[in-house]
């Protein structure tokens, strides 16, 4: 019987397996941010292990709230800091060089085909995009991840979701992703992983896939997987050519963690993503999807346009296209938050900062406080956002706001006419 | 090993999310006993009221999906300082339910039939439970009706409850 990529991942990272269907794996990354992180650190000194397992291994970024706004995240920076530095953790990235972590540490080329991944975050499934299981854990399972390498996972079942088809104009990979979470529901893909493939997943960019993979999670998946191909080599070339002596042969080593034909799977569903429209949440549920057309005279207060869902430079391209030229309505607020520095100074380049700021909007710093009501964008009781992020939960982004995920594009078109509208539009 | 046993709180909803548990802002904290207060202060459930319901209860019974959404353990902890060592649901987010184990509690799965017996008999009156880890049995009684209810449970998940959590049994171990 043929595999899957996770079980084909678990089957060459395996350490023990202590109970049937427990498996503990070796881990080639643990991943490491301000909020999580420093109690795992506190914990750790005070049994008297504050020790890491590789520090090379281990990668730490301060991204959720940044700079520090008060007394209580500057000390859960200092924490991190101090432990990174005493650890001889050299891929620490701080104020000036810090970004939202699941757009820093693919763009630093942490992630490779194969990898087994975890932080203490639940959007880590993100990184399953470039073929690697990438599992969010709590704080106990980040510690023994820092202390020792490894993590505990139950037997993994996958879902094979096909995405067949072209997009319509005004339709894109977040809007794929809510589609199948409605299908899915919240709880749909709970204790399995999802595999995303089809032909519509070949023809997708990483940052794309990066987007699907980001919200697995919201129907409860453990990871999203993607299976490596030439994008996923194009994107890894400049971290991995030493490595290899082409890409083709590159490609040829990971094909060891692609499926195969023959793999048996828990669930297959098919999708025609030709068929999807512009989708939008409402209410508190992720999976409580609807077409924006049913909802287009809902007004709103807050645009937000980041996170790790979709803070990356096709993200930004896609709602400044929509934005040139044009201001945002009277009585919205709307904010842009480039996910890393590497983004941003791109979108420096390309003048989408500066169409961003034309019309209106607020640019921020690599950060990812807004989309849980940390920092950067909170919303006040009775407000309503329009919001790029993943996560519509009551209270998400501030006691009392509601939250209505949608894609960059929506998200911009929305900006425009302080109501929730199709970039279809704005098309020419 | 952690005691598992007190009155019951019900939480009739499915899908209540670690963002209504432990609230986002309050993830700044960096000890547990400070995310005392805070405890569901955004949980969305008509007649819960966080001021009378939270404190003479010990032990969770709610629906589905309970845990879901973000990683944060603060959840387990806000449950674990104010005294809550159990949840029983009918489902669980794995992250969750993970935790809860990894921080030596309990996140007991009963089948969507028992749960919906047991909030029809019990959610109205004042219950109390009492769970045998070892023997996967819990005891459940009113001031009219008592029983015993079978669960099941992984052996791992019951060693790290025995052995007080993840970190030392993964210290020893590998």
């Amino acid at each position: 019987m043929g595999k899957t990529i996770v079980e084909k991942i678990f089957e060459s990272h395996l350490v023990d397996k202590p109970y049937e269907g427990i498996n503990i794996l070796k881990l080639d990354r643990v991943f490491c941010h301000e909020i999580t992180t420093p109690i795992a650190i506190n914990d750790l000194v005070l049994k008297g292990k504050d020790r890491v397992f590789d520090p090379d291994k281990i990668k730490a970024v301060i991204d959720h709230v940044s700079p520090a706004k008060d007394s209580k995240t500057a000390l859960q920076g200092k924490i991190i800091r101090e432990w990174a530095k005493r650890h001889g953790i050299k891929d620490f990235f701080d104020i000036g060089q810090n970004g939202v972590c699941h757009a820093l540490f693919p763009e630093k080329g942490f992630v490779i085909p194969g990898h087994t991944i975890i932080m203490g975050d639940s959007h880590t499934c993100t990184h399953g995009a470039f073929g690697a299981f990438a599992a969010g854990v709590g704080t106990t399972d980040l510690e023994v991840g820092i202390l020792k390498g490894v993590c505990a996972f139950k037997d993994p079942l996958t879902i094979k979701i096909e995405l067949s088809g072209n997009f319509a104009q005004g339709v894109f990979a977040k809007d794929a992703i809510l589609h199948i979470i409605r299908k899915l529901t919240v709880n749909g893909a709970t204790n399995r992983v999802i595999e995303f493939t089809g032909n519509a997943v070949d023809n997708m960019s990483m940052d794309e896939r990066m987007t699907i993979c980001n919200m697995a999670v919201e129907a409860g998946a453990t990871s999203g997987i993607c299976s490596p191909d030439m994008t996923t080599v194009d994107y890894l070339w400049e971290f991995i050519k030493h490595d290899y002596e082409s890409k083709k042969k590159a490609l040829e080593e990971f094909s060891k963690f692609m499926p195969d034909h023959d793999a048996e799977y828990d669930e297959i569903l098919v999708f025609d993503v030709s068929e999807i429209e512009p989708l939008v949440t409402q209410g508190y549920k992720p999976d409580n999807v609807i077409e924006i057309s049913k909802i287009q005279e809902t007004k709103v207060d807050q645009v937000y346009i980041g996170s790790c869902t979709n803070g990356r430079i096709e993200d930004l391209r896609i709602a400044a296209k929509i934005l040139e030229n044009k201001h945002i309505a009277d009585g919205v607020r709307a904010i842009v938050s480039p996910a890393t520095p590497k983004i941003f100074n791109q979108a420096l380049e390309e003048g989408l900062i500066k169409i961003f700021m034309d019309s209106g909007f607020c640019v921020t710093n690599p950060t990812c406080g807004a989309c849980l009501g940390m920092s950067n964008g909170v919303l006040a009781e009775g407000e309503v956002a329009a919001s790029t992020t993943n996560r519509n939960f009551f209270g998400r982004m501030g006691k009392g706001g509601m939250v209505h995920l949608m894609s960059p594009a929506s998200a911009a078109a929305t900006a425009l006419t302080g109501k929730i509208t199709n970039s279809d539009l704005f098309n020419n | 090993m952690k005691e598992f046993k007190g009155k019951v709180l019900f939480l009739d909803r499915s899908d209540i999310n670690t963002d209504e548990i432990i609230p986002a802002k309050y993830l700044t904290e960096n000890t547990k006993e400070a995310l005392k207060p805070y405890l569901m202060e955004d949980l969305n459930l008509e007649g819960f009221n966080t001021d009378n319901d939270i404190d003479e209860n010990s032990i969770i019974i709610t629906r589905a999906n309970f845990g879901c959404g973000s990683s944060r353990e603060h959840a387990p902890w806000a449950l674990e300082v104010n005294g809550y060592n159990a949840v029983i649901a009918q489902s669980f987010a794995r992250i969750f339910q993970q935790n809860m184990f990894n921080c030596g509690m309990a996140a007991i799965e009963l089948p969507h039939k028992t749960i919906d017996y047991i909030f029809d008999k019990y959610n109205s009156k004042a219950t109390n439970i009492e769970i045998d880890i070892k023997n996967c049995v819990i005891f459940i009684e009113s001031k009219t009706k008592k029983e015993k209810i079978e669960f099941e449970i992984s052996r791992f998940e019951q060693e790290l409850i025995f052995s007080g959590g993840w970190v030392e049994y993964a210290d020893n171990n590998y």
